[in-house]
């Protein structure tokens, strides 16, 4: 992935959260991570509001997003994404351990890029961590710039 | 991915879909894979029409997608599927050698899920392609079911 972008973990389990950057360190990913504990710091974030940390206006993100979080889930920060001309390209990858077939073909109609389930096995979790990993470490994997943040 | 999901691979390039059909494979992926030698043979298959192979109902379907290629190129068939309400929950990636960023751009925003250039060197090549493959091992793709629900036609 282009080395400059950041990739966004919005996870409200910091167990997760730690296992999921350690896994993407260990198969060599170097880009920035930066991690939000709920969907509400992730949309404000995105689309500069609030007093934390706001998205760059060129930049390049990657958002691993999680489902069930406390005040806004994962469902309604991609809907929200998705709706936005400028947040739409960002690539949005689904971490969830709900495997529902129909939530599945939920997430892809509403533009998730990938739909990954959280395996139950802890050994298993950071495999599937680590594949994830090995692609995104890809010099050859290439993610939008973007061109101002969020309007909405 | 589930194993009776299919890849589907829009190449017209044969020396280029040998080498990412051996390189998915190396990484332990054994579904089955289908060759479309350009965009007018994929949305054939995809919108049911045609005298080629069809794409059956309730299956999975998984879509890589060169962009240069006769006929109808990639963006295109991007285009298209990401307008089709049913079609438009199919994965899409983009592997080519266009290394440009308002194709990348224009890719993302048409709704494409990754976009990955395709290394010059050989050995580079075919070990993106595994990368994809061992990706490919740990997500779930959608089951598309029926018809689709547009004609392919793009306002």
């Amino acid at each position: 992935m282009n080395k400059d972008a950041v990739i966004l973990i919005a996870e409200d389990d910091p167990g997760h959260v730690e296992l999921v950057k350690r896994n993407l360190w260990r198969s060599c990913v170097a880009n920035d991570i930066l991690q939000f504990k709920d969907g509400q710091e992730v949309l404000d974030f995105l689309f500069r509001r609030g007093r934390r940390a706001k998205c760059e206006e060129k930049g390049r993100y990657l958002l691993l997003l999680d489902i069930r979080m406390p005040r806004v889930d994962g469902q309604e920060v991609l809907r929200q994404m998705k709706e936005d001309e400028e947040l739409r390209k960002i690539p949005v990858i689904i971490l969830t351990t709900t495997d529902e077939a129909s939530e599945v073909e939920r997430y892809y109609e509403m533009g998730c890029s990938f739909y990954m389930i959280k395996p139950a096995d802890y050994n298993k979790f950071m495999e599937a961590v680590e594949n994830l990993g090995a692609f995104l470490s890809l010099d050859w994997v290439r993610v939008p710039q973007i061109d101002g943040a969020g309007r909405c | 991915m589930n194993k009776e999901g299919v890849i589907l691979i829009a190449e017209d390039d044969e020396g280029h879909f040998e080498l990412i059909k051996r390189s998915l494979q190396r990484a332990g992926v054994c579904n089955e894979i289908l060759r479309f030698a350009d965009g007018q043979e994929t949305l054939d298959f995809l919108f049911v029409r045609g005298d080629g192979a069809k794409r059956e109902h309730d299956k999975e379907y998984l879509l890589l997608l060169d962009i240069r290629m006769p006929n109808i190129d990639g963006m295109e068939v991007l285009e298209k599927v990401k307008n089709d309400p049913e079609l438009k929950k199919i994965p899409v990636v983009m592997l080519t050698t266009t290394d440009d960023p308002r194709t990348i751009e224009r890719c993302h925003n048409l709704g494409c899920s990754v976009y990955i250039v395709k290394p010059v060197e050989y050995q580079d090549f075919a070990e993106a392609v595994r990368r994809v493959g061992l990706l490919l091992s740990v997500v779930e793709v959608p089951q598309i079911d029926g018809m689709p629900k547009s004609k392919g036609v793009v306002k």
